[in-house]
């Protein structure tokens, strides 16, 4: 897409009319507006109580400490244990993980099969699992749980990886069929007729020429997987619980005082991935928005 | 070799790839048809194998928690989809002004749709508590009278949550409609300047409707969101005060889990699914009429 082409003549006059402090105006108000519960949440997360206790949650910090960011990694109390945070952020790697490399391979190989080997009836298949991506995960759920009982992977990790594969399926699928639509098929067809096989098409041409795709379909998942609260909540299990599911422990089942500075860093660190990840990718990551707009 | 067993072969193998992929479908539509079948019975803790036609289904529109919870989606969904469609609208338009740090700009507006949902929902349940949040801040800086306390408000608490929601959702919106604005013809904007048509007007009138694809993924989207509408109401109000901010998707996660009506929870599980596929199979219609023609990319 040429969009600077297409916006290159758009606007002459470059010195700044009523006109366009008007728009400074709106974009920097809204930007403040964006930005103020990021704000917040540094500020108040290295404040002490007492401070906070003052209620002036824009001030920044008299008494700078970095106490409620230890206490929240450490030390917070999640329901009856006191151990932080850390625990539920492992889960979350131990979850993510798998769920990203996993659902990726096999969005890949249900796109490659698509989009060249095309067998019969794919298409109708195809359908049925975009149309699948619109069920609410609640329609489904005490089905899956008595079924993955049934398996005995019920609050297991593999249960939990396996449930985000079911639900990935849809939007990594046809990431990587419109993806590989864009590819010729006449370079598949040279492969065949050099006698590649499925797998060996699949593994030696097409996963190396998927690199971009991959990386799109990679931030979808970590973020995505990080940021589930409630497949976590329910398949997860009491051992594995991710990281989401620990933050809301932390801060909606304390009893006794609230402990605001500890819960904001609590936040803090729960976001911290997904955040850095957006911040990292950039460009990829809305990349991966406009793919993934089936998402159901 | 012969061919026909070739191509036999070819189809095997290609077959047994999609395998997954199939168990997946039969697991989503099997599931739902299981759903649909406890929704006909009496079953409490454990399904039951009797049927008792639409009797959870009469029962669920005569519980109040579910009416309200309905009545909050409904509100919720208008508030919440017009907003985040306006403002995303607004900032794609103004971002779209040839202006400087519009890389810094889009970053921030988009950030908070990098974050959880929970996440996000405390942050706000935070800053709109009236005893330490905004409120308090303002009455200390000289307005004593200043009250903003709509989140323990029971008639309030659902503007909390869209107020909450559209923050993390106007930088998609701004987002895909900013990638649909770079895509129009740059032509257009010459025609009109030459007939001297001001540029809002261009906007409403041309772009607008050009951006309509645009519009309608954005609003699919976040028809999504809304049905789903879950973890931002657990993390910020957990249904309250009281039940006044209750939604279907709690409802029925109430009821699997913690109130053993398992019937009921999968009636609402059901309605919920009508609803969602009378509102989206016009859009996935008409996608994969187009997608069959031209792929998107």
């Amino acid at each position: 897409m040429s969009a600077t082409a297409v916006h290159a003549h758009r606007r002459q006059r470059r010195h700044l009319t009523p006109a366009r402090i008007g728009i400074y105006f709106f974009l920097l108000s809204a930007a403040a507006f964006f930005l103020m519960p990021l704000y917040i949440m540094l500020v108040t997360s290295v404040k002490t109580m007492d401070e906070i206790q003052l209620g002036n949650i824009f001030a920044l910090p008299a008494d700078f400490t970095i106490e409620p960011w230890e206490t929240a990694w450490s030390s917070a109390c999640t329901g009856v244990e006191c151990n932080g945070i850390r625990g539920g952020f492992f889960n979350s790697v131990a979850i993510a993980i798998p769920s990203t490399i996993f659902p990726i391979l096999l969005g890949a190989m249900n796109g490659y099969a698509l989009s060249f080997w095309k067998p019969r009836g794919a298409n109708l298949l195809f359908a049925l699992l975009m149309m699948g991506a619109f069920i609410p995960v609640q329609v489904m759920m005490f089905p899956l749980v008595r079924i993955m009982a049934t398996l005995g992977l019920f609050g297991s990790l593999p249960g939990i990886v396996l449930i985000h594969i079911v639900f990935s399926m849809p939007v990594m699928t046809l990431l990587f069929r419109n993806y590989y639509a864009s590819i010729p098929q006449e370079l598949f067809n040279a492969a065949r007729i050099d006698g590649g096989g499925f797998f060996r098409i699949f593994i030696q041409l097409m996963l190396p020429m998927s690199t971009p795709i991959i990386i799109v379909a990679a931030i979808m998942q970590v973020t995505g997987v990080w940021n589930d609260y409630i497949l976590g909540l329910v398949f997860a299990g009491r051992e594995n619980l991710p990281m989401t599911v620990q933050l809301n422990n932390v801060i909606n089942t304390t009893t006794g005082v609230r402990l605001y500075n500890v819960n904001m860093a609590a936040t803090i660190l729960t976001s911290l991935v997904p955040l850095t990840i957006y911040f990292v990718s950039g460009r990829w990551f809305v990349r991966g928005i406009a793919a993934g707009a089936v998402k159901g | 070799m012969n061919k026909k067993l070739n191509r036999l072969r070819r189809q095997a193998v290609s077959w047994a790839a999609l395998v997954p992929m199939a168990l997946v479908v039969i697991a989503g539509l099997g599931t739902a048809l299981w759903s649909l079948k406890i929704s006909f019975s009496s079953s409490r803790t454990f399904p039951a194998d009797d049927f008792i036609g639409f009797a959870q289904y009469a029962r669920l529109l005569d519980n109040d928690r579910w009416l309200l919870s309905l009545q909050n989606l409904a509100v919720y969904g208008v508030l919440f989809i017009l907003a985040a469609l306006v403002i995303g609208f607004l900032l794609a338009v103004f971002i779209d002004q040839k202006i400087k740090g519009e890389g810094v700009l889009r970053t921030i507006f988009l950030y908070p749709y990098a974050m959880s949902f929970v996440a996000t929902g405390l942050v706000w349940q935070w800053m709109l508590n009236p005893e330490v949040g905004i409120q308090q801040t303002v009455r200390q800086l000289g307005y004593p009278d200043f009250k903003f306390d709509w989140i323990i408000d029971q008639d309030r608490v659902i503007y909390t949550i869209v107020i909450a929601t559209v923050w993390q959702a106007s930088g998609l919106v701004m987002a895909l409609l900013l990638a649909g604005l770079r895509g129009i013809d740059e032509e257009i904007w010459k025609a009109a300047r030459i007939d001297g048509i001001p540029p809002w007007r261009v906007y409403f009138s041309i772009v607008l409707p050009m951006l309509a694809p645009s519009f309608a993924t954005a609003f699919v989207l976040l028809f999504t969101a809304v049905v789903k509408l879950f973890d931002s109401v657990v993390s910020m109000t957990q249904g309250g005060p009281g039940i006044a901010s209750e939604v279907p998707a709690k409802f029925i996660m109430d009821h699997l889990f913690g109130r053993a009506n398992i019937a009921l929870a999968s009636a609402g599980s059901i309605m919920m699914l009508l609803t969602v596929l009378v509102l989206v199979a016009p859009y996935f219609y008409a996608r994969t009429r187009s997608a069959g023609r031209k792929q998107p990319s």
